[in-house]
């Protein structure tokens, strides 16, 4: 193998090295990677055969395509955290953008307002969201209603609503009308919160109800034999089996939330300044300093951008991290019975847009 | 039951099951329902909002024109207003990035389920999980920064080579950044972990029995894995395929960054310009009702799209023979 493949490096340099034409990096590594594959495929078929050259040579292939997918990841995290500590200072979450102008280095002034808007825009669309759609998905899975039907259709069909359209939809029915008479209808952090809830109720709902449904039907029967009412039996068996797998879910909810930029642009609209109050005027978050400063032309911007950028990503990395540590499988020593414990359930967003 | 046994005659009537809720299952019966039809009613006046708002500008332009106008102009009197040069991006965007990633994403779940140890198995389902919950605007960023100038070189060694296959081809000094191919392959990226963790949990579920019979047979692993993993997994493999095609449809952020957002009908993908629905709705903020109602028809007709793709996805997979269990 390593054969092959000094082989291949060795062949492509010579090949590039006398042609040199200059196709960069990519031409040298396709063919460099094709040239190994073959050169590993006869070496191997020389001695084994074809049937077990095919099967060695597809599983190169089946490795390097799951290197390709970390390489994808590692190159995303490694290059925002680099680009981003060169800008990121602590006095990043201590000021706003007061006084700045492009010719000021990217360490001087911060994004306290972004943060600040993020974590009250989050927080309001939580509020607005959770009661909701906790609500839809035990209606959707412990109730034996007629409209459970419609309910999940809309519920399915709306959870892929791309989340441009719905900073759009707030926009067109309260800040065009009415910003005029009341700053509560302008552009303003609360207006943020009612475009990302529309996207959280779906998201929320779907994934609550999946883990709800993983409660073994055992549990609840159990307890209605020993006459609970249904509403004691949701509340006291099917929550606390299912409560891991929930928090997961509203976590991984929340994570996708403050990442969220689309209709933030309609909402929201991005300010400069700090502006704590959510109900009044333009207000920033992370996702929107980030779209909006990368797209300036001067480099003190982008630098700053990043900044966000690498904030933002702890902040997602964080809520992952603390999503896997709630989710983690608990009950392994306390209910050594396997047979009915309920498997700790993994929220399925991350299959869904 | 009637005929045979006349003897136990006197009370004919079925038993009568009395369901006489306690008042707290009341209260919560009309708590659960009142919050599930309140989505319901939510979710519904966003689409009729969507269908009356649109009404407008369509009622103005006419359906059949919005659909196959390429341009895009409200500067002018009367707005001359269409969309499909932003469908066109759109799914030629998707088109890219899908084919990109459906190879990729399969081995890597392959890679996953079949070729590494448990060990590593369960930090390689976490990493992709991870890769998922990364916000698309990270992406973005990443591609519009890094991999826009990274990619030039990559298009004009494609466009060199293979010129000769029509949308490949490239005018001489012509700028190949912000071009359809770069977006796609950054969405690509993006969808990849989509893919990957549906076809990781149908290749999953592939039934042991079978695959121990294909190797006590003498096959060899890539042998198992071409006549039971991947004929298993077929539907979830397409299922997924979809998925990752209605995600990619209705991404905004990273296209907004990576392309110009100017319609238009190009057959050059690797050649500067396109735009995409949701894209240009986000790069057009604030405009007048009309426009405003124009954006809000264009993505109605993504939203159409979005969901007839998101449909046949999940009827695809629950079809399919593995992907009865799996919830997308």
């Amino acid at each position: 193998m390593a054969g092959a493949a000094g082989t291949a490096l060795c062949l492509n340099w010579l090949v590039f090295g006398r042609l040199g034409d200059g196709q960069g990096w990519f031409a040298l590594l396709v063919s460099t990677y094709l040239t190994f594959l073959a050169c590993f495929f006869i070496a191997t078929a020389d001695r084994y055969g074809r049937l077990v050259a095919t099967d060695r040579t597809i599983t190169v292939v089946v490795v390097s395509a799951g290197g390709v997918v970390l390489a994808a990841l590692a190159s995303l995290v490694i290059f925002i955290l680099v680009l981003g500590l060169k800008a990121l200072r602590p006095g990043f979450f201590t000021s706003d953008q007061t006084g700045i102008t492009p010719l000021l280095p990217s360490t001087e002034g911060g994004g306290s307002h972004a943060v600040v808007g993020t974590l009250e825009q989050t927080a309001l669309s939580l509020v607005l969201s959770l009661p909701l759609s906790l609500g839809a998905a035990v209606f959707l899975n412990e109730s034996r209603s007629r409209w459970r039907r419609p309910v999940r259709i809309f519920v399915d069909a709306m959870s892929g609503l791309p989340s441009i359209v719905c900073g759009l939809f707030i926009f067109a029915v309260f800040i065009q009308p009415h910003a005029k008479d009341a700053a509560i209808f302008g552009f303003n952090g609360l207006m943020a919160s009612l475009s990302l809830s529309l996207i959280m109720i779906p998201t929320i709902t779907r994934t609550v109800e999946v883990v709800l449904r993983l409660v073994p039907d055992g549990l609840r029967e159990a307890s209605l034999a020993l006459g609970a009412s249904r509403a004691r039996t949701v509340w006291s068996v099917v929550f606390p089996t299912a409560r891991t797998g929930m928090t997961t879910a509203i976590v991984l909810g929340i994570a996708r939330c403050v990442g969220e930029t689309a209709p933030l642009i309609y909402t929201a609209f991005g300010y400069d300044l700090m502006n704590a109050n959510p109900f009044n005027g333009s207000q920033e978050a992370l996702p929107l300093f980030v779209f909006r400063n990368v797209q300036k032309p001067d480099q003190t911007a982008i630098e700053r951008g990043f900044a966000g950028a690498l904030v933002l990503m702890v902040i997602v990395l964080a809520l992952f991290a603390l999503a896997r540590y709630l989710g983690r499988d608990r009950t392994r020593r306390a209910a050594p019975s396997r047979r009915w414990r309920p498997r700790a359930p993994r929220p399925t967003q991350e299959v869904r847009p | 039951m009637d005929a045979e046994t006349p003897v136990a005659s006197p009370p004919r009537r079925p038993r009568v099951v009395v369901d006489e809720p306690a008042r707290v299952d009341r209260v919560f019966d009309a708590v659960t329902f009142w919050s599930g039809f309140s989505v319901l009613v939510l979710l519904s006046i966003v689409g009729l909002f969507l269908l009356t708002s649109s009404g407008d500008s369509l009622g103005q332009t006419g359906l059949w024109t919005f659909l196959t106008r390429v341009e895009w102009r409200t500067d002018v009197q009367p707005a001359r207003i269409g969309v499909l040069g932003l469908l066109v991006g759109t799914v030629v965007v998707a088109v890219i990035a899908v084919v990109l990633a459906v190879p990729v994403g399969v081995l890597a779940a392959l890679f996953i389920t079949d070729y590494s140890s448990a060990r590593l198995r369960r930090v390689l389902i976490g990493l992709v999980d991870l890769l998922a919950a990364i916000p698309s605007l990270l992406f973005g960023v990443w591609g519009f920064v890094l991999l826009s100038n990274q990619m030039v070189p990559v298009s004009r060694w494609i466009s060199d080579h293979f010129g000769w296959i029509p949308f490949l081809a490239t005018e001489p000094n012509r700028d190949l950044t912000g071009s359809m191919f770069i977006a796609g392959v950054v969405v690509g990226i993006m969808v990849l972990p989509i893919i990957t963790s549906v076809a990781r949990e149908v290749f999953s579920q592939a039934p042991p029995g079978e695959k121990e019979a294909a190797l006590a047979l003498g096959s060899t692993r890539w042998g198992m894995i071409r006549t039971v993993v991947l004929p298993y997994g077929k539907g979830g493999i397409v299922g997924g395929t979809m998925l990752a095609l209605g995600r990619a449809l209705g991404e905004t952020i990273a296209v907004a960054l990576l392309l110009p957002q100017v319609p238009l009908v190009s057959k050059n993908i690797l050649e500067y310009g396109g735009a995409t629905v949701s894209g240009f709705i986000a790069t057009h903020s604030g405009g007048d009702p009309f426009t405003v109602s124009g954006l809000m028809a264009a993505g109605l007709v993504l939203f159409i799209i979005t969901l007839g793709t998101n449909m046949m996805a999940s009827v695809v997979v629950s079809r399919s023979r593995s992907g009865v269990g799996v919830e997308l």
